[in-house]
């Protein structure tokens, strides 16, 4: 799809263009007040981090609990160089990420020989033991956090990288990698016998994860003024998780579908405190109960969706135009 | 292929329901704000780690809220008092921030519990400029920037700030406990507990003491004794816990369970009727701490503070439900004085507030808007606090 | 030395209580596969009951004991059948965020219905403190529940080896298809293994309660996970393993407290999981197992 229909990409391209310069222009209006506008831009971040965690977990079915951790690593080394140097923001972003990257190849690389369970569990435990490390470290803040942080995050920039993330692992999925990288998610032993370096294949998905996770990370710092070891727990894990497979694992639209739906649901169930928790909680159980496989599945969504009953089989090939 | 579909419809349904709900919620509050109606906003951990200290604030401050509307509101207004869970992060606290301003009009802001989460959210309010207090934010950098030592415009809190709570204390061990050594052992999550520890040990080497270990443990914890241990080793003259009750009346209860008998002292959060409860009114025995007052002093404004509450919510008030309510009082009385009950004047009458009688003291504001307040010590005897000292600000 | 052996010895009352949470862990684990998070939680709950039964029906311990452990049971077996249940067949994955769902419920539904504060238990129990060889301390409450920990591992083991049930237990996390060729009910065995596995964590619940004298409704997230760390030590599925993870865990964590920086204790404990995890997947008492093709 991506190299036949030329024209088709155009057509998103301008969609993306109009849907970021409509906003921009009602934020300027005054029409989308800040804090719809601090929800658009955390949809974003959640899409960022969302997306990346399925690649690790959808697309190459390594089960992996410590995003916040790696998210943490960017938000803290995107922060600490606009702290401490004078260098500029997309700089200490592209550090952020990039250390976070090299945490993930660093985490990846004895722990992806795990699998299933105990892979969950190692990567859990090096989430904490991140947060751990942090919350001693007083150069960047102990247990208080990094606080003054500059807001230099905003929507444009949010709007056009979780696009590029999107991009970038949308086509990586696509390319002779991504291959590999679902054929290790489909059976590793057969990947193994077919001459797949796996090993190499899961670290590379692993890193790739981490360092959007890590980008992530650095946005989210430079827009909430502060960073907290706190909030880089493993409920935060949870919640990226949880996006990734209400909307599907293996499934980039469907992560991006949970990460939209849940920020909204979220922000609607505000003032309801300790309730919202309990709402969020029936609402997992009953959806994982009702479709286990997540909304989408790991089908991608395209308007062909709608279109009129087609016989089954042309259906499911419309269905997975990205995905596999 | 149709059931999926049907679920793609589902969900845009779903996702579309719940959009509308935020946005018709946020419609209602606007109307709101323009009718008889003043918002203050509540930024508080009503889930989360410090859930108890944000509850008991809201109960404090909402008991202060409804006295002040039956009798009339003000400037013949009544207050709504608009509570938002911050979940006690700091990333949600600025959610719930921008939203109570820009959503539901609020004048002026109450929270955090922590310094964290406060300071996680005071930029929001500064680029808004829109007044908060935070009850018990004690850090020193909440309301001065550390790094242009500037005062901060829009920030205020109702509690002491670390430094004088902590040298109150070292001077009451040196001067009264005549102790040489001293042992910390703190809350290492808490801003409030490390900033206490740095000003008590200072002060404390300052007049000839000796820290001999800093220990430092996690409010989860169950179980304190391999470090407990530890310390008694040491064997010091005075242990100090700066840290909110539940995790110190565990660890009063378990130091005099391995034997360790010296004082245990420590400062505002440990006021509760809970800690008599967890760590046992024997093991509390021998222990000390700074407070803004004392539930059993015989002050009008206490005992009618701790009896209307205690029939609201059928329990002795903690400091944070004092304080809350305090910080219910500061607002109403500013909003008062405000005359229009606008941010920005409600700022300036809070700058301007004068001996503002509280339950823990009559409060005015210095220089750095923190609160002129004394300190009292109390000691627990038979699970009772004891009134030992009064210092003076 | 004197330190060190009342290290050993605050590091074994720790302990127990992390094995007899590990042990549900371990036999869930064993025979569904499930990491059941909401475990942790349901510690909290027999917290709870047994503060219930105590201070406000004034009951004694044991039958306060014996009440959470039964009505965890049977929480156990409900939230299995609702929530577990339907996804026996579906992909792990499901299950496991089913089981976060049911965690954050428990959690904040209890929060919703006894408010966030801490609660303290009567104490029901007389404590004395022993002490041995002159300040070697130990105090009858760590004497109780090391017994009770004891006593209920000794007859988890008889109920595993000895009886029908046990047999079935260990026929059907051996291989489910088979044991239900053999004619054994394999949900009624699961059932049981949660049942089982819920009241060794209500009693948990109970004990803390009493011995630390403080429950609030989020005390089950971190006792929870440390003691899945213990069950994964011991090597996960494996009874005795549980035990010995739980001892060996509340030892390590006694010791980097004692003799280290008390604030690396949940790192290291970390770390050691991580270890193990590597150079020995299957646990200290597990047998590596080839995968087959």
């Amino acid at each position: 799809m991506f190299q036949r229909k030329i024209g088709k990409q155009i057509a998103i391209l301008a969609v993306l263009i109009i849907f970021w310069a409509s906003v921009q222009a009602m934020v300027g209006l005054g029409i989308i007040n800040p804090y719809y506008e601090l929800n658009l831009i955390l949809i974003g971040i959640n899409i960022i981090l969302a997306v990346s965690l399925n690649l690790i977990n959808g697309f190459n079915g390594q089960f992996s609990l410590g995003h916040a951790g790696f998210m943490a690593v960017g938000a803290y080394g995107a922060a600490i160089i606009t702290l401490k140097t004078q260098l500029p923001f997309g700089l200490a972003l592209l550090f952020g990420a990039l250390l976070a990257g090299i945490f993930g190849i660093l985490v990846g690389l004895p722990t992806l020989r795990l699998r299933g369970d105990y892979l969950a569990i190692a990567t859990l435990g090096f989430g904490e033991i991140i947060r751990g490390v942090i919350v001693n470290i007083d150069y960047i803040g102990g247990a208080y956090g990094l606080s003054g942080i500059p807001k230099l995050t905003n929507w444009t920039l949010v709007f056009w990288l979780t696009v590029l993330t999107v991009i970038v692992i949308a086509n990586f999925v696509n390319s002779t990698h991504g291959r590999a990288t679902i054929s290790i998610r489909e059976n590793e032993i057969a990947a193994e016998a077919m001459g797949i370096n796996t090993t190499k294949y899961k670290v590379m998905a692993f890193s790739i994860g981490s360092l959007f996770a890590g980008l992530a990370g650095g946005l989210h710092a430079h827009y909430f003024y502060t960073i907290q070891p706190g909030t880089f727990n493993f409920l935060k894990s949870f919640d990226i998780l949880v996006m990734v497979v209400l909307g599907g694992q293996g499934s980039i639209t469907g992560s991006i579908i949970a990460a939209v739906g849940l920020t909204i649901l979220s922000a609607a169930l505000q003032k309801l405190a300790a309730l919202r928790l309990v709402i969020y909680a029936l609402l997992l159980v009953i959806v994982m109960l009702f479709r286990p496989q997540g909304l989408m599945g790991t089908k991608e969504f395209s308007l062909k969706m709608f279109r009129r009953k087609t016989k089954d089989k042309e259906g499911k090939q419309h269905g997975t135009a990205i995905g596999q | 292929m149709k059931k999926f579909r049907l679920y793609a419809l589902l969900t845009a349904v779903v996702m579309l329901a719940a959009l509308v709900v935020g946005c018709g919620a946020g419609g209602e509050e606007k109307k709101a704000a323009d009718a008889k109606e003043i918002i203050i906003g509540g930024n508080l951990e009503l889930s989360g780690a410090v859930a108890t200290f944000g509850t008991a604030m809201k109960n404090g401050a909402q008991l202060y809220f409804d006295e002040v509307n039956a009798a009339g509101g003000v400037l013949g207004k009544q207050i709504k008092f608009e509570v938002l869970d911050n979940k006690s992060d700091a990333t949600e606290a600025a959610n719930a921030a921008t939203r109570l301003i820009t959503q539901d009009k609020a004048v002026a802001i109450m929270g955090a519990a922590t310094s964290g989460n406060t300071m996680g959210y005071m930029q929001v309010a500064t680029d808004n400029k829109v007044p908060i207090i935070t009850p018990s934010g004690t850090a020193l950098d909440v309301t001065v920037d550390p790094n242009t030592k500037k005062v901060r415009d829009y920030v205020f809190r109702t509690c002491f700030i670390d430094p004088f709570q902590g040298i109150v204390m070292a001077n009451f061990a040196t001067n009264d406990l005549k102790a040489k050594t001293a042992v910390l052992y703190v809350d290492n999550q808490s801003p409030y507990a490390k900033g206490l520890a740095q000003f008590f040990e200072e002060s404390f080497i300052k007049q000839g003491g000796q820290i001999l270990a800093k220990e430092a443990f996690v409010p989860e914890d169950q179980d304190f004794k391999a470090t407990l241990t530890k310390i008694k080793g040491l064997n010091p003259d005075v242990i100090y816990v700066p840290a909110y009750y539940e995790p110190v009346g565990k660890i009063v209860k378990q130091s005099r369970e391995i034997g360790i008998n010296v004082p245990i002292l420590g400062g505002d959060g440990w006021d509760s009727p809970k800690l008599p409860e967890i760590a046992g009114a024997a093991a509390l025995n021998n222990t000390f701490f700074t407070n803004h007052y004392s539930s059993q002093q015989d002050d009008p404004t206490i005992k009618s503070f701790v009896e209307k509450y205690q029939a609201k919510f059928g329990q002795v008030p903690d400091t944070f439900a004092a304080l809350g309510y305090d910080t219910a009082i500061l607002l109403v009385d500013a909003v008062k004085r405000s005359e229009d009950g606008t941010p920005e004047k409600i700022k300036d009458a809070l700058i301007s507030a004068k001996e503002v009688q509280a339950v823990t003291g009559k409060l005015s504001f210095d220089e750095n808007h923190n609160p002129i307040k004394g300190a009292v010590i109390l000691e627990m005897k038979d699970g009772k606090q004891t009134y030992k000292t009064y210092v003076k600000p | 030395m004197e330190e060190f052996i009342q290290q050993l010895i605050n590091g074994i009352s720790l302990g127990s209580i992390y094995a007899l949470i590990a042990l549900g862990y371990t036999m869930v684990y064993g025979i569904v596969k499930l990491i059941n998070f909401a475990h942790g939680d349901i510690y909290m709950v027999g917290a709870y009951l047994g503060f219930f039964a105590i201070a406000i029906l004034g009951w004694p311990f044991l039958p306060s004991l014996l009440m959470a452990m039964a009505v965890c049971a049977v929480l156990g077996v409900v939230i299995e059948k609702l929530a577990y249940k339907p996804l026996r067949n579906a992909p792990r994955i499901a299950a496991l965020i089913t089981a976060i769902g049911v965690s954050l419920f428990l959690e904040y539904s209890m929060m919703l219905l006894v408010k966030p504060e801490v609660r303290s238990f009567p104490q029901v129990l007389s404590d004395v403190q022993y002490n041995l060889f002159g300040s070697l301390v130990i105090s009858s409450r760590q004497v109780i529940i090391l017994v009770v920990t004891i006593a209920l591992m000794l007859l988890l083991q008889y109920i595993v080896h000895k009886t029908m049930i046990g047999k079935a237990m260990r026929a059907v996390s051996h291989d489910k298809q088979a044991a239900q060729l053999m004619g054994i009910s394999v949900d009624n065995t699961i059932s049981f293994t949660f049942a089982i596995g819920s009241s060794l964590a209500a009693a948990a619940g109970v004990l803390v309660g009493i011995y630390y004298n403080a429950i609030n409704p989020l005390m089950g997230i971190m006792p929870g996970l440390k003691a899945f760390v213990a069950a994964v030590l011991g090597g996960i599925g494996i009874i005795p393993g549980a035990m010995a993870g739980g001892f060996l865990l509340g030892i390590v964590e006694a010791m980097v407290s004692g003799y280290g920086k008390s604030l690396y204790r949940d790192p290291v404990a970390f770390i050691i999981l991580i270890i193990i995890l590597i150079v020995k997947p299957a646990g200290l008492f597990g047998k590596n197992v080839r995968e087959k093709v």
